[in-house]
């Protein structure tokens, strides 16, 4: 097993450095620069020597592949740069969105999953009955949904119905929970009912292949309580694929909001990505998409060490 | 990363019952399958006939009807430039439906053709294979998207691509592993041994095993297809003006009206919402149907 | 004794009554409260003279003086008054211009403003030191030198007379900073706000908010009449309705939509007051002069005479920010040439049935065959370029043209104007100030933004003649010679529908002239909000 998680360890890096590159190589292909941006502007008329001048501060004259092996040198050192539009160094401009992404993604999971795990068991419980036909209509109509529909609706309703909104301004959890509650609950809501409806399908799958697993027959020949049979056996077994699917879209939650954070204006990663996309803010684009894929990777690896340890095949090898 | 679980061959229908059938008795176990297909089916017919049910140009301008509510002449009203919701949802249906056939079936056959082929010949290739896959499912799927777009431009080839390129990764590591465990059966080791070639052993044995998760791959992308271009034109990166789409309808005056003339926004969003519902039904009693060990006794 | 008394009484009580009753004409300003404000963009620096997006002007511009400023009662957004200047004169050959600097005035760290902190911030800003970026340096040309002869006396000397000048110098953008913080470090100001204005700097949370408080010691005693101002950044159009709708924001300084004013008109009704002004913005379709068949100038007049300008303002004022049908000044402005003169322009005539009749005539002439079909290229924004590129394609199609639109990402549209990648686009003019130096130097044929490629020698005389004219009637008869020559005689570019700014607000706001810039008005020191 260890020489397995060694070498999923070392093979984190590779694909890293090919997100990485993939990354420097595709923004730089779009057509526009940030320096045209920024100068330019609304009216687009600036000298072509001052936009050399700026170019050349940026680095942007130098050979690609230099500039690359400078960035990498850089993210190496955990240094991210600066950002081409703002000037700020990258972790001042990430660090506050970041938190409130962090922030919505783990209510949104907690939503998910407080939804997902009742209703998948109860489905596969009842298999091919009205309940489980009740809750797979249920949750695939989250997922059919689009959400930036659903967020409009949601912010709508409450204005007209209630004549009441959100708190415009983010506040952190830990200086007024209240006040932070009352903003994030609910794109949490919205995007936990949308992602509850893949792990409702996954649950509802992994507790049917167990349910006929013959050890879940032997105990119930052995007359336990069905109850009792569920709780220890199956829901034990049925965990690991449904984890698997709740972290893999966790991670995809940190950076993947875009639409919805635009609908109920939230200061997230989201949007500060579109804006960076919309500035060619190279150095701030890579940056974000290093973290997100980042993220993903890592618990990908996680995920990894967890199969290795429950699955006896992979445990013995 | 993915569990691999071994899957048995999917019996061969006996020769009596033939298509008509199998869906009869599809639809009779799988009611909400059936729905799910019927609705779909509709959603073909309409698309087709779009020149025939349409009353109306979509692209007609008609300021003078501008923001009418519905009524006799136009049975969902108009829009803000007085073009007639109906027609343009009619007509929005063919974009959506080739939009995500074309997305869809493109990106799962490459991907399936990738992970066949990655996990037959194993080794390098494999590996290589896989740190690829891996690199491209690492970004978010909205992300790939709008990179695409911003740098191939706006046009309808364009997007396909742009939604297509995602897919690919995705359906390649599903395929894979279900690949992989045909590939330790012994019969393939067997064919090797008497000597047939690679195409020979892909085409025959590894394929059609693979057909059940390539089935519900595509099933599950026909849906997110069609949100994905709905939230891109939603971006302004998708369909553009004056092309009726029904993500297109939900952009800018949509939202303002949203009070004054709300037909503008229901009516689209129910068209998304009803046919990605309809993909992901069918989908999943279609998995239900194909994956041997989840039907019932 | 006691019925004298008693008169004197009632006389007095009169008096008293009479002085305590509230004007009627002019409401007396409140002082005190939170002025909350909306803004769409975000500042990428702070510094005014390298920016120039109104996303830095807004939460910044009230920390600042300048020089001279756009009178911000006058609706027509023209007339420059005197910020940090008290008055001035002008050399009768239009070459020296001496400023006298108001007394009394203060940096918010205590020190005084004196001319050595005007003449640095604007050799800042026409000559950058090393590393400095300045965009307005172009706009300085003609200026030779600017002087300090005593610290309350600043004198500029021009190499020739512009009759823009003191509009130049109005400049919403050109911030006068403290003269020593720019000798030690130029780029200082970028990050930090250091100025003379009503506002002094609390906090900015990127991607959140930006809080400015009342400057206790502002030179204009009495002002600002707020206690401070807090400007939210929020991005997506429906939210900032949003807030204003859920009186969690006073006002939003950019503009709304048609649909977005009815919806909140409707839930709020008189809590809101509306403002509204011809925009100093309008969208004109470019053609490309090396192209065939825009190279023809019977083309480019034909898919100008196609559109039907006033039933289009008409039914595009109810759905985007378009409204009045203008020249190549915002009607109502000094230099606009009138609605009766405009009908005499091609495209701008009433009867469309005749003009369009005209421009099939001139397509078959040009050998240009029905059903022709070309690519328009639009920029990705939603109001008004949408709306309006809809428009126009449905106008083509009347005189039996197919046009296709392709919609290019905002911030990929420049970079395409300037290949010249485009056969038919939509470009735009917009300025910070109405001033036809500013508007109408793009047309010139050498200018940098003059994407149709067009050379025409006749309007660059034009332009110069107007630029150099010291009396108004005589500029007015120039810019209206060069308006026919680029709209008609040769239709370089077809003007379509101004733009309309719309500015939906808390009635509690008072204090604020709406103006056709965005860029003007935003010192908020006459601001005050009633109970």
């Amino acid at each position: 097993m260890l020489k397995y998680l060694t070498k999923r360890f070392f093979l984190m890096f590779p694909t890293l450095l090919g997100v990485a590159i993939v990354t420097f190589f595709l923004i730089r292909v779009i057509p526009g620069d940030v320096v045209e941006l920024r100068m330019g502007g609304e009216s687009g008329a600036v000298s072509q020597e001052m936009l050399a001048k700026e170019r050349a501060r940026f680095g942007l004259d130098q050979p690609l592949w230099k500039q690359f092996v400078v960035w990498v040198g850089g993210v190496a050192r955990l240094d991210f740069g600066r950002s081409m539009w703002t000037g700020a160094p990258i972790w001042e401009e990430i660090k506050l969105r970041l938190s409130l992404s962090l922030q919505v993604a783990i209510m949104a999971t907690v939503v998910a999953v407080l939804l997902a795990i009742p209703l998948g068991v109860l489905a596969a419980l009842k298999q091919d009955t009205w309940v489980d036909y009740a809750v797979r209509i249920f949750s695939i109509a989250g997922l059919a949904t689009p959400s930036f529909w659903l967020g409009i609706v949601f912010i709508l309703m409450l204005l007209i119905v209630f004549k009441w909104l959100p708190p415009m301004v983010y506040t952190p959890f830990w200086q007024n929970p209240w006040q932070n509650m009352q903003q994030l609950i609910w794109p949490a809501l919205a995007v936990g009912y949308r992602y509850s409806a893949v792990a409702t399908r996954m649950t509802r799958s992994a507790m049917l292949e167990v349910l006929r697993e013959d050890y879940i027959r032997t105990a119930r020949a052995k007359g336990l309580v069905q109850k009792l049979i569920l709780s220890r056996h199956a829901l034990k077994n049925a965990m690991l694929p449904v984890m698997t699917v709740v972290a893999l879209e966790f991670a995809f939650l940190i950076g993947g909001l875009v639409v919805t954070e635009q609908v109920f204006n939230l200061n997230g990663l989201g949007l500060l990505f579109v804006q960076a996309v919309a500035h060619r803010d190279y150095t701030l684009i890579q940056a974000l998409v290093m973290l997100v894929s980042g993220c993903f990777i890592v618990v990908n690896f996680v995920m990894d060490i967890m199969y290795a340890y429950l699955d006896p095949r992979i445990r013995y090898r | 990363m993915a569990l691999a679980r071994p899957l048995e061959t999917v019996e061969a229908p006996p020769a009596q019952s033939g298509w008509l059938a199998t869906s009869v008795e599809f639809c009779r176990r799988r009611p909400l399958g059936a729905v799910g297909a019927a609705i779909i089916v509709v959603m073909f017919v309409v698309a087709l006939a779009a020149p025939v049910l349409a009353p109306y140009d979509p692209q007609l301008v008609d300021f003078a009807a501008m923001l009418a509510r519905p009524s006799p002449a136009h049975w969902l009203g108009t829009d803000s430039f007085g073009r007639d919701v109906l027609s343009r949802l009619i007509y929005g249906s063919r974009t959506a439906l080739i939009v995500g056939f074309v997305s869809a079936f493109v990106g799962a056959t490459l991907g399936a053709v990738l992970g066949v082929g990655s996990a037959y010949f194993g080794g390098r290739v494999d590996l290589y294979m896989q740190r690829l896959m891996d690199i491209f499912i690492s970004f978010p799927l909205i992300i790939l998207a709008l990179a695409l777009v911003a740098i191939l431009g706006n046009s309808i080839p364009n997007l396909i691509t742009a939604i297509t390129v995602p897919m690919i990764p995705r359906c390649a590591l599903v395929i894979r592993s279900s690949a992989l465990s045909i590939r330790e059966m012994p019969y393939v080791d067997a064919a090797r041994a008497a000597g047939f070639g690679h195409s020979r052993i892909i085409l025959r044995h590894m394929l059609p095993n693979v057909m059940a998760p390539y089935l519900i791959m595509v099933t599950a992308f026909l849906g997110q297809a069609i949100l994905l271009e709905a939230s891109l034109s939603f971006l302004g990166l998708g369909v553009q003006e004056p092309l009726p789409a029904w993500g297109l309808m939900l952009r800018g005056a949509a939202v303002e009206f949203a009070e004054a003339a709300p037909w503008m926004a229901i009516f689209p969003g129910v068209a998304i919402s009803l046919s990605v519902f309809a993909f992901n039904l069918f989908g999943d009693s279609l998995r239900d149907a194909l994956d041997p060990r989840l039907r019932t006794q | 004794m006691q019925r004298r008394s008693g008169l004197v009484l009632t006389l007095i009580a009169a008096i008293v009554l009479a002085a305590g009753l509230p004007a009627t004409a002019q409401e007396t300003p409140r002082r005190g409260g939170e002025l909350t404000f909306v803004v769409p963009s975000q500042p990428p620096t702070y510094d005014g003279h390298q920016e120039e997006t109104f996303g830095l002007i807004h939460p910044v511009a009230p920390h600042y003086n300048t020089l001279l400023r756009v009178d911000p009662t006058d609706k027509t957004g023209t007339k420059p008054v005197g910020d940090l200047a008290e008055s001035w004169t002008i050399s009768k050959d239009g070459l020296v211009y001496t400023f006298k600097l108001r007394h009394g005035v203060k940096f918010h760290d205590g020190s005084d403003m004196t001319s050595k902190d005007v003449k640095a911030s604007y050799d800042k800003i026409m000559k950058p030191p090393a590393g400095v970026k300045s965009l307005r340096a172009v706009a300085y040309q003609t200026v030779t030198s600017v002087e300090a002869p005593d610290p309350h006396t600043v004198v500029f000397k021009l190499k020739w007379p512009e009759s823009s000048f003191l509009l130049n110098l109005a400049s919403p953008w050109n911030f006068i900073y403290k003269a020593d913080i720019i000798a030690k470090d130029p780029k200082w100001y970028e990050t930090n706000v250091m100025g003379t204005g009503p506002f002094t700097f609390v906090e900015h949370v990127k991607g959140s908010h930006w809080v400015g408080k009342k400057n206790p010691n502002y030179w204009d005693k009495g002002k600002p009449y707020l206690d401070g101002y807090r400007a939210i950044f929020i991005s997506a159009s429906a939210a900032q309705v949003a807030a204003i709708r859920g009186e969690r924001a006073h006002i939003q300084f950019r503009g709304f939509s048609p649909p977005e004013r009815d919806q909140l008109v409707q839930a709020l009704g008189n809590k809101i007051t509306v403002q509204e002004s011809p925009w100093d913005c309008l969208n004109f379709v470019s053609f490309h002069h090396e192209k065939k068949p825009f190279d023809d100038k019977r083309v480019r007049r034909a898919l100008s005479l196609a559109l039907d300008r006033y039933a289009g303002a008409a039914a595009l004022s109810k759905i985007t920010i378009v409204k009045e049908v203008g020249g190549v000044q915002v009607p109502g402005t000094p230099y606009a040439t009138p609605p009766a003169e405009l009908e005499k322009l091609a495209g701008y005539g009433k009867d469309i049935n005749k003009n369009r009749a005209e421009a099939k005539r001139l397509l078959k002439e040009a050998g240009v065959p029905d059903g022709f079909s070309f690519t328009f290229k639009n920029r990705g924004i939603p109001h008004p370029y949408e709306p309006v590129g809809i428009w126009l394609i449905d106008q083509w199609r009347q005189i039996g043209l197919n046009v296709k639109q392709e919609f290019i990402e905002a911030s990929a549209y420049h970079p395409m104007l300037k290949r010249g990648d485009f056969e038919v686009a939509m470009d735009f003019q917009c300025g910070f100030i109405v001033e036809p130096d500013l508007d109408l130097v793009r047309f010139v044929s050498t200018s940098d933004a003059n994407y149709g490629r067009h050379k025409d020698a006749v309007i660059d005389d034009l332009y110069s003649r107007q630029a150099r004219a010291t009396d108004i009637e005589e500029r007015k008869k120039v810019i209206r010679q060069l308006e026919k020559r680029l709209l008609d005689d040769e239709a370089h570019v077809a003007y379509t529908i101004q733009w309309n700014r719309i500015i939906p607000h808390s009635s509690k706001v008072k204090g604020w002239t709406i103006t056709p810039s965005h860029y003007l008005n935003n010192q908020l020191d006459a601001v005050w909000l009633a109970e």
